[in-house]
């Protein structure tokens, strides 16, 4: 009798959006090997057709409830290179802020609540509230940091108000930052304190390595989430963010409702670790020696150290979200009123997302009304990739009991935090 | 008595009410002492048939998804719907408004589109396809209002949510009324219970908690003439959220 390996993941928990894992193995020879992405569609790019320009970011936000803040900030920058706005410096650092309280609290999330069960060998944070509350309270006062910083500046937790074309419609007072100061000061060591802790369990993310392509923004000296050029690992040319239909090179596979994408191989990689390999030299000095303090280097291709690189951008997030509240405290706040004039034309927009690169584009007539859209998002970008992953890491376990299979394979797409339900918003509609 | 068990389930949304639900923080943590989570895919790996409170969010927009909806309801004593996709159909009914959805996907997808999983038809709101015990409403909900109602149910009360429109709050926080600003703002006929978070950040309502019961029409068009707004102003905002969904009562 041959032995027949079965292993289906219906709808992989502890990820945002819906995906499947499918496996078939006869006699340890594989025979499937699949990445599903059942997930509703959802029609974005449609969506926001006949919409006024005002009306963009409102929309938009709703693709993720988790990277609402970088979705708002890629439709504002492609309204704003379409009607050739420019914005004052102080807009930029507080956007970049703003950005940063996502960071900190989608990594923190994604580290503590989502991972942490599979490194201490439990279902859900739910049983860790009793056996480590200590570690539990240090994960939600990391996280409120994350969720104070856009309530702060963005006006609310989730699905900012004030960021919009040409500014911000509520400016942060000084007392404000004055306090934001104190907690991104005081979270240093608790970040310190997680980090030991996912060190002393790090032996429980696996040695898997395969050599892919890393794509992310690349900018003049900074570790960069909001300005820049598209880059790659395999070139040291780097695209302009209009030419991003040249990267996210898209296609259709018959188990996904999102669209697959490549650019020079066969699939690549977003997210945390393809940022850090295009950009580690320029991390803030705690953060480069937390990365050090890991052994993880430029180079390193083992997926599932993306959750130990998020760790080190939260503590890279922390210190440059330091650095800017001290200078718009020196600086002072200046009273500024976003002022627009709507006019025909397209533009795009990109910011790192948490999950990685992020782009829209937009089209719009005389009277701001928008005619078209293009929205690529992380996850997007990743699906290929982790299936190419798991295309490779199965055979390497396929032999081992059931359940340590399961379990590796879902930590690899966890990994790469994925956002699925962004994924489907995917829909290459271009209406002109 | 044991404590209920509660099982969150999402559909087509972008999983930011369960942030919210995360965002509650310690107040979280004390919840948890008072109800059993059994499922919650986003947050957890166990699974359970067996529930009281089913909370449901985002919208139903394809057959095998109503279906799944309708057994949750069978299997639950109390539902809820968690905010606006699932009270309204929120930003998702804004595809209904396409003359031809099958053009649409076909623009979208190409011959692919006739593909079992992109099977898609008009989207609905919770409301539409099973009965809805109790709505949180708000885009995204306010965790605070969701403990409020949960409090409720565990102790036998009604959960009593603001039948008035948002302007009471926003007055309440002595904003600047956004119709000063040239802006359209749907406050005067939306129901407030959000403590008008956005007219005090800057921007204006954009009706995601739904109309008020009975909107005062003749009131609202009063405004929108003094400020030499139209109709039509007032309904290209309405339709964002589709907040003129008619509303279930428990």
């Amino acid at each position: 009798m041959p032995k027949l390996v079965e292993i289906n993941v219906h709808h992989i928990t502890r990820v945002e959006g819906h995906g499947n894992i499918a496996i078939r193995a006869t006699d340890g020879k594989i025979d499937k090997v699949e990445w599903q992405v059942p997930e509703a569609p959802r029609f974005f790019e449609a969506m926001v057709r006949g919409r006024r320009w005002e009306d963009i970011q409102t929309i938009v936000s709703r693709i993720c409830g988790i990277c609402s803040v970088a979705h708002s900030l890629a439709a504002i920058k492609a309204i704003e290179d379409a009607m050739d706005i420019v914005v004052s410096p102080q807009t930029e650092k507080l956007r970049m802020l703003t950005l940063y309280g996502e960071f900190i609290e989608s990594h923190v999330l994604h580290i503590g609540y989502l991972v942490a069960p599979d490194l201490l060998g439990v279902q859900s944070v739910v049983p860790l509230v009793a056996s480590h509350p200590d570690l539990v309270k240090l994960v939600v006062r990391l996280h409120r940091l994350g969720n104070t910083m856009m309530e702060v500046l963005g006006g609310r937790r989730t699905h900012p108000l004030t960021l919009c074309p040409g500014g911000f419609k509520r400016l942060p007072g000084q007392g404000e930052l004055r306090a934001l100061q104190e907690q991104l000061t005081a979270a240093l060591p608790d970040l310190q304190v997680l980090a030991d802790a996912v060190y002393s369990v790090k032996e429980k993310l696996p040695a898997f390595e395969r050599d892919t392509e890393y794509v992310a923004l690349v900018d003049r000296g900074t570790y960069t989430f909001y300005n820049g050029n598209i880059g790659s690992s395999d070139t040291t040319n780097t695209v302009a963010v209009q030419k991003f239909k040249q990267v996210a090179n898209e296609y259709i596979v018959p188990q996904s409702t999102a669209k697959w994408a490549k650019w020079h191989r066969a699939s690549y990689m977003v997210g945390a670790l393809a940022r850090f390999h295009l950009n580690a030299e320029h991390l803030y000095p705690t953060a480069a020696e937390l990365a050090r303090y890991f052994g993880v280097t430029r180079g390193c291709c083992n997926p599932y150290m993306n959750t130990v690189v998020q760790l080190v951008e939260t503590v890279h997030s922390v210190e440059h979200s330091l650095e800017l509240v001290a200078s718009l405290l020196a600086e002072g706040i200046t009273p500024e009123t976003p002022r627009v004039t709507a006019k025909a034309g397209w533009g795009a927009g990109a910011v790192e997302a948490p999950r990685g690169i992020l782009f829209h584009s937009y089209a719009f007539d005389d009277n701001g009304v928008c005619t078209g859209a293009n929205l690529t998002i992380p996850t997007n970008q990743n699906h290929a990739n982790m299936q190419k992953d798991l295309e490779a890491l199965v055979p390497t376990i396929i032999t081992r009991p059931e359940a340590e299979v399961r379990q590796l394979v879902e930590m690899l797409i966890r990994a790469y935090d994925p956002c699925i339900s962004c994924s489907t918003h995917y829909l290459n509609i271009e209406f002109v | 008595m044991s404590k209920p068990r509660v099982a969150i389930f999402d559909f087509a949304c972008c999983e930011g009410c369960q942030l919210q639900i995360v965002n509650m923080e310690e107040e979280l943590l004390t919840l948890l002492e008072h109800i059993q989570p059994v499922e919650w895919r986003e947050a957890m790996s166990e699974q359970s048939e067996e529930y009281d409170i089913a909370i449901i969010e985002g919208s139903i927009c394809r057959e095998s998804d109503a279906e799944r909806l309708k057994t949750i309801r069978q299997q639950a004593k109390i539902l809820i719907a968690l905010g606006a996709c699932a009270t309204l159909g929120g930003v998702n009914k804004l595809v209904n408004t396409f003359d031809n959805l099958e053009e649409v996907k076909r623009c979208v997808y190409g011959d692919s589109a006739r593909l079992p999983h992109l099977i898609t038809h008009a989207v609905k709101a919770v409301g539409e396809v099973v009965p809805v015990d109790y709505a949180v409403h708000g885009c995204p909900i306010n965790g605070a209002e969701l403990a409020y109602i949960i409090r409720c149910l565990l102790q036998g009360t009604t959960p009593v949510i603001p039948n008035f429109p948002v302007c009471v709050e926003c007055k309440m926080r002595e904003n600047i009324c956004r119709f000063e600003y040239n802006e359209v703002c749907l406050g005067p006929i939306v129901r407030a219970g959000c403590d008008a978070p956005c007219p005090s950040a800057g921007m204006w309502c954009f009706g995601c908690r739904g109309m008020v019961d009975e909107p005062n029409i003749n009131g609202a068009r009063d405004v929108m003439a003094r400020y030499r707004k139209t109709v039509e102003d007032l309904q290209s905002r309405l339709v964002l959220f589709n907040s003129e969904q008619e509303q279930p009562h428990a």
